[in-house]
């Protein structure tokens, strides 16, 4: 078990890279610390595998490096590193028994029998799959697959941390959550560092104490579940986390306050900084309400969905979309409403990223 | 009453006449020989199964089988690890891969005649590279034509160089199929080369490799023309197989009789080894 860290991290696929665009991992600094469980996010192409693969050490940087304990492990094979990997695609040695590919990892450092077993059997029972050790592998559903490639990362007692690359893609809808609140549990019994690289935010927001979200190469926020929920530190975040996304509104910046459609808009607290760049409004569609007295926002309502728990409105606001999400009554399609933000958690941000800071509120 | 719908005969006809011209009349012609005596003139006289008795009981096919299944016993012992090495060695990506399989491709598209002539040119001691090379450079006596040792290792390496391509292409085409993950988890699991060799590219092959080692059995089992243009089954008849032996006594001797049943014979054993072989390897496919 250990500390990672990853100073100045650069990486491209390019022989010769010369500009930005050119590198896959921009500049990542990142410190995972020991026993956490973390979560990568972002969309598909945002460097999250690259990154992985480089902590496991199936790539070399292009620049930087990569410390376990403070113990530079860049130019390390994966075998010297002591990590475990579970790729998308279950990854199993198909003419071995369930309890041969279990013990492969061990067999191959040359542990003996005793303490082979001795691992296997805990990890079986572990994983709930004690029952199906004499059969061959190759015959198992591919959740069970899923399962004995994290047991071949596990049997190790000593691995300084676990990763998953998008482990559930291959798994049944109704299979997913089972085999998630196993990770969440085993990580709890193992108390090893885990990291789990997804695109999918509910699997995210549900396994990981510490959510890193990345886009184009470069980590835009990282945060619990509820703080990238309530203060995304970057529209991206805002707009990638939530169903629906935050509401980004372009406004203009006079005197300290926010005016979108000619009406000042309340922020939760002070600028940072002089706004020069491009501003915009954000705020979530939960904190989006219809008022009944004729004061905020007049918009038109285009669509209503109910989802059962709530209903998502669809409105337009001087030829831009709002959502809200209401409890109970909601207005029809072609109503006109008042549409009100709460102050407390309106945010300004600032060519994309987070400007105002929580206060006294700004009219 | 209900009407017959007639319209599926349209469809089977066709492939019903193509297969019982190409194999069940050709194949029938051959059964009929093989139970009959003829002396020409299309006066044919019922013998049973004297033919196959006597061909099954003539030292001269004995020696002939034997030789068959030597043959084809070292050049699968031959072709098979060496396919799979070279298809290991080649690249998997990158601008040398369609120059290597190319150049894989290329022995398998000559003539198999034009091979035999090749390969014939190419071992004269007088003139010929190979023998003109082994005989005045390297001071060793090779004569194919004089020594049967020269002339089986001649055959042996024809058809290694004519054929390993197969199973280089086979094996290839079942190497690039395995998901790069494999490799990954295989380097973190800190499986040795030889372990990422048995358990994953070789249970990864194992269905291309039947079936390379099926057709090879098959093809080298039958195999004619090379060996017959390179030493026309001689020195002696050391190197005459079983094909060779077969065309001698039908076209050579025009013993039709005993030529049918031999063939039938043929027939028989290289169809049970191909069965015996394919039941084998697959049996264990779906058992847990």
């Amino acid at each position: 078990m250990a500390q990672i860290k990853l100073s100045n991290l650069r990486h491209s696929y390019h022989p010769n890279p010369s500009d930005d665009a050119d590198y896959a991992l921009k500049k990542i600094d990142l410190t995972w610390d020991d026993g956490g469980a973390y979560a990568l996010l972002g969309p598909s192409g945002c460097g999250k595998s690259t990154l992985l693969n480089i902590i496991s050490g199936l790539l070399v940087p292009s620049e930087g490096k990569i410390l376990f304990d403070d113990q530079d492990v860049t130019d390390l094979p994966p075998a010297k590193r002591n990590i475990a990997q579970v790729f998308q695609f279950p990854v199993i040695y198909d003419t071995m028994t369930v309890y041969d590919n279990l013990a492969f990892p061990l067999r191959n450092r040359g542990r003996d029998e005793e303490t082979v077993k001795q691992r296997v059997t805990a990890i079986a029972e572990m994983l709930e799959v004690t029952d199906m050790l004499t059969t061959r592998a190759a015959n198992l559903s591919p959740d069970n697959k899923q399962k004995i490639s994290m047991g071949r990362g596990l049997v190790r007692q000593d691995v300084n941390v676990v990763m998953f690359d998008e482990p559930l893609t291959v798994i049944d809808p109704h299979l997913k959550w089972k085999l998630r609140s196993k990770l969440k549990e085993l990580h709890q019994r193992v108390k090893a560092t885990m990291i789990y690289v997804t695109h999918d935010q509910t699997e995210a927001l549900t396994f990981a104490d510490q959510v890193v979200v990345m886009q184009e190469g470069e980590i835009v926020q990282i945060g619990t579940p509820v703080e990238l929920f309530e203060r995304p530190a970057h529209t991206f975040v805002g707009h990638f986390i939530g169903s629906p996304g935050m509401n980004v509104l372009p406004c203009d910046v006079k005197d300290g306050g926010a005016f979108f459609a000619g009406e000042q808009v309340g922020l939760e607290g002070p600028l940072e900084s002089p706004i020069t760049g491009e501003a915009e409004i954000g705020i979530r569609p939960e904190f989006v309400s219809i008022s009944g007295n004729g004061a905020g926002l007049p918009a038109t309502v285009r669509k209503v969905a109910d989802v059962g728990r709530h209903k998502v409105v669809e409105a337009i606001a001087n030829d831009r979309r709002v959502h809200a999400i209401l409890e109970g009554e909601a207005p029809a399609a072609g109503d006109q409403v008042n549409l009100e933000f709460k102050q407390s958690q309106t945010r300004l941000y600032k060519d994309g990223w987070l400007a105002s800071t929580p206060g006294e509120g700004v009219q | 009453m209900k009407t017959q719908n007639q319209r599926a005969w349209l469809f089977v006809t066709p492939v019903l006449l193509l297969v019982a011209f190409n194999a069940l009349i050709p194949m029938m012609t051959v059964v009929n020989y093989s139970v009959q005596e003829t002396f020409g003139d299309n006066l044919f006289f019922w013998q049973g199964l004297d033919w196959f008795a006597q061909v099954l009981k003539s030292e001269r096919f004995h020696n002939a089988l034997g030789r068959q299944f030597l043959f084809t016993f070292l050049i699968l012992i031959i072709e098979v690890p060496l396919g799979i090495a070279i298809a290991l060695a080649m690249p998997k990506k990158g601008p040398w891969v369609p120059f290597c399989l190319v150049t894989m491709a290329l022995p398998m598209l000559i003539p198999w005649n034009v091979v035999g002539a090749m390969w014939n040119i190419f071992t004269l001691p007088d003139i010929g590279l190979l023998g003109y090379f082994m005989n005045h450079t390297l001071g060793l006596s090779y004569d194919m034509t004089q020594d049967p040792f020269a002339a089986w290792v001649t055959i042996i390496v024809m058809d290694v160089w004519h054929w390993t391509s197969l199973v280089v292409l086979l094996a290839y085409a079942g190497l690039v199929s395995i998901p790069n993950a494999y490799y990954q988890a295989a380097e973190i699991d800190g499986a040795s080369n030889w372990a990422v060799f048995r358990f994953i590219q070789l249970p990864k092959m194992k269905t291309v490799l039947t079936i390379a080692i099926l057709l090879r059995f098959m093809d080298s089992f039958n195999i004619y023309t090379e060996p017959f243009v390179l030493t026309g089954g001689g020195p002696g008849n050391s190197t005459t197989l079983l094909s060779i032996d077969l065309v001698k006594i039908a076209l050579g001797q025009f013993d039709l009789g005993p030529a049918a049943a031999m063939s039938l014979i043929y027939f028989a054993i290289t169809l049970l080894a191909s069965w015996l072989f394919y039941t084998l390897m697959t049996k264990n496919d779906n058992k847990s």
